[in-house]
């Protein structure tokens, strides 16, 4: 049985192997050489590794990430799990609404940051004219704090569809039953909902707050068109500054280093998160 | 019941205006696009989709997108079945472990992977092939479809299993007759999801082909060209990259909603 086990991951494996096992190597060979394109790597041991502990953009756009997932976990989820109980269960309004969310979610990477960036911006959209109407100076080009709420929204945008079918799907999953014994022992709303709807929903919202914790760390694409990490650096976030660095600085060594240190953060990061989901109200979910 | 629609609807609004400003300004010319902010085209006209569907470049990079985007769902059903089976049905040592290192993957940074992925691909011949593009997102697309199929095939009974075998089934019988038809939805949910995030995925596209396999946005970057940006030009072709995606999940819409109904995602 156990082999039968190993032989049924075996093709998953090897295929994730080969395209992560040999990058991943190949990385943390750079990061611990100095090496300037066009001439001889040095090995330079964990020089690179100390050089980015006093890297203060680097440091920086670490805070500001952790500052974005934070935000974007916190209106994300509930956002996502409110449209999904507001969705119809059946019929053709669902159909539509499916097919709606879907949309944003299918659009490539730069084409998001380019929607928002065509929608907000003063010599192409029709933000700033609204905004301005109500008496609201919006400039996302120059002003910090705009240029920030634009992210969060366009982020917002993308990616509630996806938490929403999530959550729908598992919405599904609660047997009626369920709802009728709530409501002969006259539970509010409110306690149905806390305590029937929540706990079912546990495993899928453990999968929605990953997911997005994980991928709101690899944002780039949409960033890198919609404000470029700017104004100045108060939208650089940590894979903005650190592809910089690896493709286009100068030592690739130093952002190679970067990359782990990077990769290490999320990989920890869901760790803990995995593990508190995991341990929240332990026992609903059986083998 | 009233608040919840209206609610539902804002938030549906809140959704279509970006994407409605995107369609909208790409029926207008470059030069009303930047003088003009009207909510319908003052001069319709359909100049920049003719300028994009009269270069082949642009056509031929949709269907390349398309190609490798099948084979690595394709890739992403046939290898995580099987090993989501083995996750979901038996326990060995380091199980969990596994998972969640398979996970880890899912998060190494897209952006990072650029230069190293190159070098690999280049080095095993496969640069410029639909296929390099198609096993390197598989770097995030299998494991997430091992972890999605996981969920479905849990909520399919162990004992089922059992009892196929204990009427003489052989494995491939079982899995074929009864276990496939069972967790069809989940492999629709778990393509929708692997199109989804390689379809949207375009750094390492690019970064793995030259010529002959190269997708969407390298057609993109082109119109910035010699006349320098043109907003036409570009607003349209990001329309043309929606469209896929959006005449796939009209076509799947049925199996979308009955997946998703099925649950357990």
């Amino acid at each position: 049985m156990k082999n039968r086990a190993w032989l049924f991951l075996a093709p998953a494996l090897m295929l994730v192997s080969l395209s992560a096992f040999v990058p991943i190597m190949t990385v943390i060979n750079y990061s611990l050489h100095l090496l300037f394109p066009g001439s001889i790597p040095e090995f330079y041991g964990l020089a690179n590794y100390q050089e980015l502990l006093q890297d203060e953009i680097f440091l920086e756009s670490i805070k500001r990430q952790f500052l974005f997932t934070a935000q974007i976990l916190l209106i994300e989820i509930p956002l996502g799990l409110l449209v999904a109980l507001a969705m119809p269960v059946k019929g053709r309004w669902l159909t539509l609404i499916l097919v709606l969310l879907g949309i944003p979610l299918l659009i490539p990477l730069p084409i998001v940051g380019m929607v928002w960036r065509v929608f907000t911006r003063a010599d192409l959209g029709v933000v700033p004219e609204i905004l301005g109407m109500v008496g609201y100076d919006y400039r996302p080009v120059e002003h910090v704090i705009d240029a920030w709420i634009t992210t969060i929204v366009m982020d917002v945008w993308h990616w509630v569809p996806l938490v929403a079918l999530l959550c729908f799907a598992g919405l599904q999953t609660i047997p009626e039953p369920y709802y009728q014994a709530a409501k002969i022992d006259g539970a509010s709303q409110w306690a149905t909902f806390r305590y029937v709807t929540l706990p079912r929903l546990r495993y899928v919202l453990i999968i929605a707050v990953l997911l997005r914790a994980m991928d709101s760390f690899n944002i780039y694409s949409e960033v890198f068109v919609l404000t470029g990490g700017g104004p100045g650096n108060t939208t650089n976030f940590m894979s903005l500054y650190t592809s910089s660095q690896a493709v286009g600085g100068t030592d690739l060594g130093y952002g190679a280093a970067l990359s782990m240190t990077y990769l290490y953060i999320v990989v920890m990061l869901c760790y803990v998160l995995y593990t508190i989901m995991m341990n929240m109200g332990k026992g609903a979910r059986q083998k | 019941m009233k608040k919840k629609h209206i609610g539902l609807i804002i938030y549906i609004a809140f959704l279509l205006i970006p994407l409605y400003w995107m369609v909208n300004c790409s029926f207008k010319s470059t030069t009303e696009i930047m003088t003009k902010l009207t909510w319908i085209p003052e001069k319709f006209t359909l100049e920049n989709y003719i300028h994009i569907f009269s270069n082949v470049v642009w056509r031929s990079s949709f269907v390349n997108s398309l190609i490798y985007v099948s084979i690595n769902v394709a890739l992403c059903i046939l290898a995580g079945v099987p090993a989501a089976y083995a996750f979901s049905r038996w326990r060995f040592r380091g199980d969990k472990h596994l998972f969640f290192w398979l996970l880890t993957n899912r998060m190494a940074p897209v952006a990072i992977f650029m230069i190293p992925m190159f070098q690999l691909y280049s080095n095993l011949g496969l640069f410029d092939t639909h296929l390099a593009v198609a096993l390197c997102h598989l770097v995030f697309n299998l494991p997430l479809s091992i972890w999605i199929l996981e969920g479905f095939i849990s909520g399919v009974p162990k004992e089922l299993d059992e009892t196929a075998f204990i009427d003489g089934l052989s494995f491939s019988q079982f899995f074929r007759k009864i276990f496939f038809p069972l967790i069809r939805p989940g492999i629709g949910v778990t393509a929708f999801f692997c199109f989804l995030f390689s379809w949207t995925e375009l750094l390492l596209a690019r970064t793995l082909t030259g010529v002959s396999a190269k997708p969407i946005v390298v057609a993109l970057t082109r119109s910035q060209g010699a006349e320098g940006w043109n907003w036409g030009v570009l607003i349209a072709a990001g329309v043309l990259t929606m469209l896929p995606g959006v005449v796939m999940v009209y076509f799947i819409r049925n199996y979308i909603a009955k997946g998703f109904a099925m649950g357990r995602v």
